[in-house]
């Protein structure tokens, strides 16, 4: 299909029903991806993919065209994501996903952390600005440039975060290794 | 055995890529679907947006279906904000259907009422509306605080469920003001009594601010509006020979001037309890005598008038003028913005209205006076360390930085603003934080009195605290009022970038100089001359007879060159207005002979960073007599609030006579404020359907 996302969503916006029927199908598993690295939980992402694809047809009201459509799709996600966080914070202090996990982790014993505990451990272990960077940076698609455009921060500022995420995984192995 | 930090980096990446689960194909197809079910509902709704109208009444059977599927797959779990806007529009357009209908409400109607918030319902048409009544009652009877009833709409705002043109034009508004997000009606609204369905469309929406539903029940709380106001009932007539004492605290806040404004311009009556009345009279400056240079700080000035709404009453205007410092030589500011940039901030009268309002007032700034900013529940922390007012451009370029929707919900923000208040503030200058919030004060410190406690320690230590407001929909008036009293502060709300300019420009020595503190006023009135007064406002302001001479109870402050009117209407002993009869058995005391003096006024204030407060005493003569303009304006605006509360006390007294006093007794007018508030009348009357 050679049409763009940009043109898809410029049609969707002005009620073509094709077009945006189109721009979900290309989207969904993308965003899917983008949801689970935010939340760290298959069902919250699933949750929160559908929330994010029923507001697409308000939301693509206000798509201006200035950015890819995936940069703005992304920091659609980004925004709900936090928003969703933001309430579920308030509503209980229990949580899903990545936080939860660093709930368990303090009983859990890491002896024999299996390679999926380690990334619970490390994504838990990290702050939440920080895990969002890396959910947007370790998907396939996005550059640093356009992550930092997602997160509203300066490339400058994405750079310092991946290398603050290295200095943090480090400590995290060295700790690892004293246990 | 460390390796290199690239490969951990490695290490997670792929880490991360093997633990992604694949997309769920049920789940997809559910995500889709719902997609495309918005998606249609969505532009079969605004097919003609410019007459929303219309268009609700040719949608009827289906789009109500289209909705309730929508509903049906938000499941019960919190809908994203992202879905707000079009959850609003939907339910905006819902929430006017009954009324234009004029069918009773339809099991169509009530299953998406369930859908979102009580799934237990059941679906039988007669069972509906006892359901219906028991749940509002739920609602009613869960309202915490000790705000007022739900708004006395019935008499306000006569039922606007007409055909008449202006009618329709004022469900247009309030049609327009729906589709906005900030403004979106709450799907509580459906939750009302059958009897309340009957009242003012362009009102429905709104009405429901003032509700406060218990959390358990807003399953989608985000499509419910959460605003809260501070309010109580309104002061009531009360009799001079059984309580001579009125004791208030001074208040110099606007904010619900502006909360009003942003209402009707958006097509809405504004819920009553966002009205307080002495906000809306202290929003207008007045031009009252300036206090001497060595006295007191402020003076006051007493003047009565008969009282426009009833020809057997009297007025008496009480109005403080602050000292006007030479600015020439005030102190150096310290200034700490802490600023909420939370997702919900990047609307356009929110984050970017926040910012152009700073922009105006960096000018106002002198070079050696500092700022910083730091931020909450976005990027969090220090966004700028201390900056002197000189190196505009470096604040400009943090400014500009500034973004919602970062992700980090920022937990110490306010102990962060606080700790580089601290840092900036020399010895005995005095800091003050300004935190800019749509309503958020997710700062760090859940529990709301730990939090005025902890801002009100804070202030004994020198940092002040006060609080812009911006955007609709989830402002908490409530806290904002809370944090800025016990910080010494003001509570502004920022709606335009007039609003701006005159808190942040034209009134920024007042917002920034505190010239008196814990300004309480006390009257007692005279029964010989005053059988029957009523305080009009300053509900939320009421202090205890015996505060008045505890220097420990805490009350408003005056900046510099604030003025602050209270209104009386009082009743004299022999007129026909009189509403309660005398005792029988009443203590005949026979009042002291102290004939003109209708009563005698006394004033505490504490000079700035003392502990001791003044006395000012001064009787009230009965022969003030005063119409000056200002006088006459400030009744009219009591009028509006009034009217805007229920108008108990007005008679026949309405709109129009609001109107024509507000337009005669403008005067001068420089800033066009009162021009503003009498384009505001003519709107409410418009929209409250007379």
């Amino acid at each position: 299909m050679d049409t763009s996302d940009e043109s898809l969503a410029a049609a969707a916006a002005r009620g073509d029903r094709d077009a945006f029927a189109m721009l979900l199908d290309r989207h969904y598993d993308r965003l899917f991806g983008l949801c689970w690295r935010l939340t760290g939980d298959r069902t919250e992402a699933e949750d929160l993919t559908q929330d994010i694809c029923a507001a697409l047809p308000a939301k693509l009201q206000s798509w201006r065209g200035e950015a890819r459509f995936a940069t703005w799709l992304y920091r659609v996600a980004v925004n709900a994501a936090h928003d969703r966080r933001r309430r579920a914070a308030s509503r209980t202090h229990a949580s899903l996903g990545w936080g939860a996990w660093e709930v368990n982790r303090k009983a859990a014993n890491l002896e024999d952390a299996t390679r999926r505990d380690w990334l619970n451990g490390a994504m838990a272990a990290l702050p939440q600005d920080l895990r969002d960077t890396l959910a947007l940076t370790m998907g396939e698609d996005l550059t640093q440039a356009e992550a930092a455009q997602v997160l509203g921060l300066s490339e400058g500022t994405i750079a310092w975060r991946i290398s603050d995420v290295k200095k943090r995984l480090r400590a995290l192995v060295q700790e690892e290794a004293t246990e | 055995m460390t390796r290199e930090p690239q490969d951990h980096l490695d290490r997670l990446t792929r880490a991360l890529h093997e633990a992604e689960p694949v997309p769920d194909p049920e789940a997809r197809r559910k995500a889709v679907s719902a997609a495309m079910e918005k998606f249609d509902e969505f532009h079969q709704g605004s097919a003609d947006p410019a007459r929303p109208n219309q268009d609700h009444l040719r949608m009827s059977a289906g789009f109500l279906k289209g909705v309730r599927r929508v509903f049906s797959t938000f499941t019960n779990k919190p809908v994203l904000a992202a879905t707000t806007s079009t959850a609003a529009l939907c339910l905006g357009l819902f929430v006017v259907m009954p009324q234009l209908q004029t069918r009773p409400p339809a099991l169509s109607d009530h299953s998406i009422t369930t859908d979102t918030v009580a799934p237990e319902q059941p679906a039988t048409d007669t069972a509906l509306t006892r359901q219906r009544e028991s749940l509002a009652n739920t609602l009613e009877a869960n309202i915490s605080t000790p705000r007022s009833a739900p708004s006395p709409a019935g008499q306000t705002m006569p039922a606007n469920v007409t055909t008449s043109p202006e009618a329709a034009e004022s469900q247009a508004v309030a049609d327009m003001a729906a589709e906005e997000p900030a403004m979106n009606s709450a799907p509580t609204s459906n939750l009302r009594p059958p009897s309340l369905a009957e009242r003012s469309e362009s009102a429905t929406g709104d009405f429901t601010i003032g509700f406060a539903p218990p959390s358990e029940l807003i399953v989608a709380p985000q499509v419910s509006n959460t605003e809260a106001f501070a309010n109580a009932a309104a002061n009531p007539v009360k009799v001079a020979a059984e309580e001579p004492v009125s004791t208030f605290s001074a208040d110099v806040d606007t904010a619900s001037y502006a909360v009003v404004r942003s209402s009707l311009m958006a097509g809405a009556l504004p819920p009553a309890d966002a009205v307080r009345i002495e906000e809306m009279v202290n929003y207008f400056p007045y031009d009252y005598p300036a206090p001497d240079a060595d006295g007191a700080p402020f003076r006051a000035s007493i003047s009565t008038m008969q009282t426009p709404w009833n020809p057997d009453t009297r007025l008496v205007r009480i109005g403080l003028q602050g000292r006007m410092p030479a600015m020439a030589e005030r102190p150096p500011l310290n200034l700490v913005f802490l600023i909420d940039t939370s997702g919900s901030m990047q609307d356009a009268n929110k984050l970017p209205l926040l910012k152009r309002s700073l922009r105006l007032m960096l000018d106002q700034l002198r070079p050696e006076d500092q700022v910083a900013i730091v931020t909450y529940a976005g990027s969090a922390g220090e966004v700028l360390a201390p900056t002197p007012a000189s190196d505009s451009a470096a604040i400009l370029s943090a400014l500009e930085r500034l973004d919602a929707g970062g992700s980090t919900a920022g937990a110490e923000g306010l102990e962060q603003a606080y700790r580089t208040a601290a840092a900036m503030a020399g010895n005995g200058e005095v800091s003050r934080i300004f935190l800019a919030t749509d309503g958020d004060f997710n700062v760090g410190i859940s529990d709301t009195d730990a939090l005025t406690d902890f801002i009100a320690r804070k202030r004994d230590e020198g940092a002040y605290l006060s609080v812009l407001g911006f955007g609709r929909g989830n402002l908490d008036d409530a806290t904002m009022q809370a944090l800025a009293q016990n910080g010494n502060g003001q509570a502004a709300y920022i709606d335009t970038l007039q609003e701006a300019r005159k808190v942040l420009v034209d009134q920024l020595s007042g917002a920034l100089f505190s010239i008196a503190g814990d300004v309480k006023i006390q009257v007692e009135w005279n029964p010989a001359e005053v059988a029957e007064y009523r305080l009009i406002g300053y509900e939320t302001r009421a202090l205890a007879r015996e505060d008045f001479n505890n220097d420990k109870v805490d009350a408003g402050e005056l900046g510099a060159g604030h003025t602050v009117t209270a209104l009386y209407e009082v009743t004299a002993p022999d007129s026909p207005a009189l509403l309660n009869d005398p005792l029988r058995y009443g203590a005949d005391a026979g009042p002291a002979e102290t004939a003109a003096e209708l009563g005698f006024l006394r004033l505490r204030y504490k000079e700035p960073g003392e502990t001791t407060s003044q006395l000012i005493e001064t009787p009230i003569p009965s022969d003030s007599a005063a119409t000056d303009d200002d006088a006459r304006f400030a009744a009219s605006i009591a009028g509006f609030g009034q009217l805007l509360t229920g108008g108990k006390y007005l008679g026949d007294w309405g709109w129009d006579e609001a109107i024509a006093l507000a337009s005669e007794s403008r005067g001068e007018d420089a800033f066009g404020y009162r021009t503003e508030a009498v384009s505001l009348m003519r709107l409410a009357k418009a929209l409250s359907g007379e």
